[in-house]
C-alpha cells in the first residue's frame, strides 16, 4: 500500500493552524486551568498538531526539533529553506 | 530554556520589494512599542510575578511576542531584498542602508536604537501589570 505524498503548502497551512489553536488555547488555560472544555480542546488540537508536524518532516524535512530524524546520514535541518527565504515556511 | 520551530506563526510572501514601507514597519521590530520591547518586558517582568497563572501568561506572551518579531523581521527583509543602489537612494534608505546594509537591527521608524528603556520591571504585581495593559494598548 502506497502513502500518498501530501501537498506542502496544505500541510503548513494545516500545521499553522492547528498550532495557532493550541498557543491560544494555551494562554487561556494559563489563567483557566480547571476549564474542562478549554482542556479537552487542547488535548485535541496537540494531537493533531503533533502529528501534522511528524508527517512533514517525513516528507519535507524537520520543522522541530524532536521531529528532525536521527537515522539519515545527513543533518537535515539545515537542509530545507529557512521561514523568511523563498519556499520556506 | 526555549526551542526554536522552523516556520513563522504567520507566513509572509512578499514579492514586490518597498524600502519605503520597510523603514516604517522596522519600528515593529525596535521601536518603543514594538514585538522586541513586548518580548523582553513580559521575560524580565516573570521573575518576580507571585501568582502561578499570571507567571504562565508572561512566559507564553513573551514567548510568543518572539514569534511576531520574526514575522516582522521576514516583513522588512523581504520588502529591501535584493534592492538595486538606486532604490535604495531614492527611496531614502541610504540612510540605514551606510551602517547596517540589508540586515535587520533593532531601531525605530525615526532611526532611533532599540533600548531597555522602552519598558518598565518593578517588581509590584499591579505596577507591572499596568504597564502590560498600557503597553498592549499601545501596539494596537
Amino acid at each position: 500500500m502506497s502513502e500518498q505524498k501530501p501537498c506542502r503548502r496544505e500541510l503548513l497551512e494545516w500545521i499553522n493552524t492547528v498550532s495557532f489553536a493550541v498557543d491560544d488555547v494555551k494562554l487561556f488555560l494559563d489563567t483557566h486551568p480547571c476549564n474542562a472544555e478549554a482542556l479537552e480542546y487542547f488535548e485535541e488540537f496537540k494531537k493533531q498538531r503533533v502529528q501534522a508536524l511528524k508527517e512533514y518532516a517525513k516528507y519535507y524535512g524537520p520543522l522541530t526539533i524532536d521531529t528532525a530524524s536521527p537515522c539519515e546520514d545527513h543533518w537535515t535541518w539545515i537542509h530545507e529553506p529557512w521561514p523568511w527565504q523563498k519556499g520556506g515556511c | 530554556m526555549w526551542n526554536y520551530e522552523k516556520r513563522l506563526q504567520y507566513p509572509v510572501n512578499i514579492t514586490q520589494t518597498n524600502p519605503k514601507t520597510a523603514q516604517v514597519i522596522i519600528s515593529q521590530f525596535g521601536g518603543p512599542d514594538g514585538e522586541l520591547a513586548a518580548s523582553m518586558r513580559y521575560l524580565s517582568q516573570r521573575y518576580t510575578m507571585p501568582y502561578n497563572e499570571v507567571t504562565g501568561i508572561l512566559t507564553d506572551i513573551g514567548t510568543e511576542e518572539l514569534a511576531h518579531m520574526e514575522i516582522i523581521c521576514a516583513i522588512v527583509h523581504q520588502l529591501t531584498r535584493d534592492l538595486t543602489p538606486e532604490q535604495i537612494e531614492k527611496s531614502g534608505f541610504d540612510k540605514y542602508y551606510v551602517d547596517h546594509t540589508l540586515a535587520l537591527w533593532p531601531q525605530s521608524a525615526g532611526g532611533t536604537p532599540w533600548t531597555a528603556t522602552y519598558f518598565q520591571s518593578k517588581g509590584d504585581p499591579i505596577t507591572d501589570l499596568h504597564e502590560d495593559m498600557a503597553a498592549d494598548a499601545a501596539s494596537m
